[in-house]
């Protein structure tokens, strides 16, 4: 596949390595924030690949790792109830709530389905007028425009039976919210690719002035991750903090000016508590009033449901890059994507299930 | 996260007034919609996400900067001796 | 907040109750192995059981008879390339010929959803007779039920199969010795893309089709070189070659190595696998085998595969080894190696 196949290619891949070694002085602490480029690494072993100097840690990319409690107890009830159809992306499925999740609503007679699209939901909701559809709208700046004009369409066909749980969270601000934290030990980020196209990386310009921290729009294919690196590594022994674009094939400093339009149409920004993180200030979006029609959230009446955050998971520790996986007890004895305790272990995407998947323990004959 | 996956717009026609194209992906091909990214012409290659276009590839820019990248790998698999 | 965890830190957030059964229990990951372990086999305590092969041998007054069961859930009920008829014969066939056996008998067991079309019924019965002709077997015993509309999803089949296991054959999933061959008969993934495919409306520009298929005589080809050096084999089915090779790879006690750049798989297959997130060491097949074999014959073995119209496009994808024994290890493209672990339940398409 063009644009894919030609990424993962071994010998520009050994040759970036190569030329990596040939640069790096010191020890330096890098973060990938997008949960996809945490299973390209994982996936390909490039931590094993780069010198030792280099320790990448797991930033909190992965939507479905920081949606928060409360979000998965609001879709649960809603699952629940008989006229509702739940239309969720299968990320979200097994990710635990505060009692339970999305599979076992299912396995309880709610009628939950796994779509790839809003538009399928859309569809749904149009063959079952019967019916009341709920869409999860969860994921961040990338998915948000798709769901944003779903909403849209709905709107349009006057559609009185669709209408979107939306949690939807913002990159920069869990950035700053790092960068700002006295225990923050990283020094160089790649900044996730697909986000940025959408947004551009003008915010990142802003952050990387501000705390002086170099930055890398980096792509998702172990090429694309791999000069990302190289990047970040000649800015910090060169001694320069400048956002830098990898990943030019798909983003732009700009961004996509009509996603972002589309987006601006439909959501406004607000606070949203990050699972294992907790509350970022205007870090989220929500539906504007205008929409509330679409607003599961007003149409179920669902008052502000809260769940206790757990006091202290060790996920906190991991989605902030201060801890591995492998740091925390309970990985792979209690905790397992079978059995998960946190967020990270049941994503396909989260820090703790690519560490499951791939690398528990070490592989070579 | 954001699992967006490069593809070359084969068609494009008018549904309920939006632009859609069929997209081809490695042998199968799926409809995108490119209300996200209205200049995407036929022949050109657009990044997809949950059913849309969010950009279109700078095949230029991707052309430049991975030749640069093929002429590292030849040089260092000469250099190491590999086939 | 803590600035060190104490050592017995571990995340508060609750355990799931296993109170019921779930989706992911049916998908031959790790939760249906759990069930396995925690309900059945605990319950039917016996040494053939306990081989846990995809059949059971037993010797009855000096012959050895491969028994199998297997039940088809398979929605939709016709997919390109099969249908849940001939997906029947085929899976329990193939479990017949993974022991080495001989494919003998057939029962065909029906439970029906009240308001299925009769039409439909015939189709897939004349299907299930013309794939048990094709074979050779018959299906000499059945029964039929009728369950109220809800209660089943439209078409529900179980076969189980009888067959006669020739004499020196000996085949067990634990037999994989260190040094031992993997070989895989053909591309990955086509059954399970097919089936998704035609569930969710893919269109592919050239289409995918289950590769549902008998492979008794490609398994008599390969005995027919190396009765005395191939190990076992195993059908990649739900749960993916992922599934087969770990289980293999945990009941012989053995660690298993693949080379990414081995292993077969068709340009749309890859494509869809991309668009969806999924990845095909975990889509299930209907008419590839996995066989690990002696060193000395992989080579001949592979090419008694090649002759044989189900084996053209076989492959020697791995070794195993003595290390990590219970694990199923691969070599990347990059030339890097990472665990292939089980999945817990079902693989989900993914977004992120």
């Amino acid at each position: 596949m063009k644009y894919i196949d030609e990424y993962r290619d071994e010998r520009i891949a050994r040759a970036l390595v190569a030329d990596l070694a040939r640069r790096v002085t010191r020890p330096w602490v890098l973060m990938e924030i997008c949960g996809g480029q945490t299973h390209t690494l994982m996936r390909y072993g490039i931590d094993k690949l780069i010198p030792a100097q280099i320790t990448l840690v797991h930033g909190p990319g992965c939507p479905v790792c920081v949606t928060p409690l409360e979000a998965i107890d609001k879709a649960i009830h809603i699952a629940s109830r008989p006229e509702v159809i739940f239309v969720s992306y299968g990320d979200m499925l097994r990710v635990p709530g505060s009692r339970s999740d999305l599979v076992q609503a299912r396995a309880a007679g709610g009628d939950v389905r796994v779509v790839y699209s809003p538009l399928e939901a859309l569809k749904i909701a149009r063959a079952h007028p019967e019916r009341q559809v709920v869409f999860f709208g969860i994921g961040f700046e990338t998915t948000a425009p798709a769901n944003a004009m779903a909403v849209l369409r709905a709107q349009r066909e006057g559609l009185r039976n669709f209408s979107m749980l939306v949690s939807h969270v913002l990159v920069p601000p869990a950035i700053r919210l790092l960068l700002s934290s006295p225990q923050n030990r990283v020094q160089g980020f790649i900044a996730p690719g697909h986000v940025c196209t959408v947004m551009g990386y003008r915010e990142y310009e802003a952050l990387s002035r501000e705390f002086h921290v170099p930055i890398v729009v980096g792509g998702f294919e172990p090429v694309d991750l791999l000069e990302a690196i190289s990047l970040l590594v000649a800015q910090l022994e060169e001694g320069r903090a400048e956002a830098e674009n990898q990943y030019a094939r798909s983003v732009t400093r700009e961004g996509n000016l009509e996603a972002q339009a589309i987006m601006e149409r439909v959501f406004e920004i607000c606070d949203r508590k990050w699972r294992g993180v907790g509350l970022i200030p205007r870090s989220g979006l929500r539906l504007r009033p205008e929409f509330a029609a679409y607003d599961a959230e007003k149409v179920f009446q669902l008052e502000e449901l809260t769940a206790e955050e757990p006091a202290e998971c060790l996920s906190a520790q991991v989605l902030q890059g201060l801890k591995k996986p492998t740091d925390c007890p309970a990985f792979g004895r209690r905790c397992t994507p079978a059995t998960p305790l946190g967020a990270p272990m049941v994503s396909a995407e989260g820090a703790c299930a690519a560490y499951y998947l791939y690398r528990r323990q070490a592989v070579a004959p | 996260m954001c699992l967006a996956v490069p593809g070359k717009i084969l068609e494009v026609e008018e549904r309920d007034g939006s632009r859609v194209a069929r997209v081809e992906f490695g042998g199968i091909t799926r409809p995108v919609q490119l209300d996200l990214v209205p200049e995407a012409q036929v022949g050109d290659y657009v990044v997809t996400h949950v059913g849309f276009a969010i950009s279109r590839v700078d095949a230029e820019e991707a052309d430049r900067t991975f030749r640069i990248l093929e002429a590292m790998g030849l040089l260092e698999s000469e250099e190491r001796g590999a086939p | 907040m803590e600035d060190e965890p104490k050592t017995d830190f571990s995340c508060p957030v609750p355990l799931p109750a296993r109170d019921k059964v779930l989706l992911g229990h049916g998908s031959g990951g790790k939760l249906s192995a759990e069930l396995l372990r925690e309900i059945f086999l605990p319950a039917f305590r016996n040494p053939i059981l306990a081989r846990l092969d995809d059949q059971a041998i037993v010797s009855v007054n000096g012959l050895r008879l491969a028994f199998t069961t297997d039940s088809f859930v398979v929605s939709p009920l016709f997919f390109p390339g099969g249908d849940i008829g001939s997906l029947a014969v085929h899976g329990t066939v193939n479990d017949l010929a993974m022991g080495g056996a001989q494919p003998l008998f057939l029962s065909a067991a029906f439970i029906i959803e009240e308001g299925l079309p009769m039409e439909t019924l015939r189709r897939v019965v004349a299907s299930l007779e013309e794939a048990a002709a094709s074979v050779g077997v018959e299906v000499v015993t059945g029964d039929t039920k009728v369950v109220e509309k809800g209660s089943g999803d439209q078409l529900f089949i179980n076969t189980s199969g009888l067959g006669l296991v020739p004499e020196g054959v000996n085949l067990s999933a634990d037999q994989a010795r260190p040094g031992d061959r993997v070989l895989l008969s053909g591309p990955l993934g086509d059954h399970g893309i097919a089936i998704l495919a035609e569930r969710e409306g893919l269109e592919f520009e050239s289409p995918v089709v289950s590769d549902s298929a008998p492979l008794h005589t490609l398994v008599a080809a390969m005995l027919e070189v190396a009765r005395d050096s191939i190990r076992c084999l195993r059908d990649p089915t739900r749960g993916g070659l992922s599934s087969a090779l770990n289980e293999l790879a945990g009941r012989s006690q053995v660690g298993i190595m693949i080379e990414e750049q081995a292993i077969p798989v068709r340009e749309e297959v890859k494509g869809a696998c991309e668009l969806l997130g999924l990845d095909p060491l975990y889509v299930a097949n209907e008419g590839k085998l996995i066989a690990i074999v002696a060193p000395e014959v992989a080579e001949a073995v592979l090419a008694a595969m090649r002759a044989h119209p189900l084996g053209r496009e076989a492959q020697i994808i791995g070794t195993v080894h003595a290390s990590n024994p219970g694990t199923l290890a691969m070599r990347t493209a990059l030339g890097t190696t990472r665990l292939v672990d089980m999945l817990a339940g079902d693989q989900l398409p993914r977004i992120c």
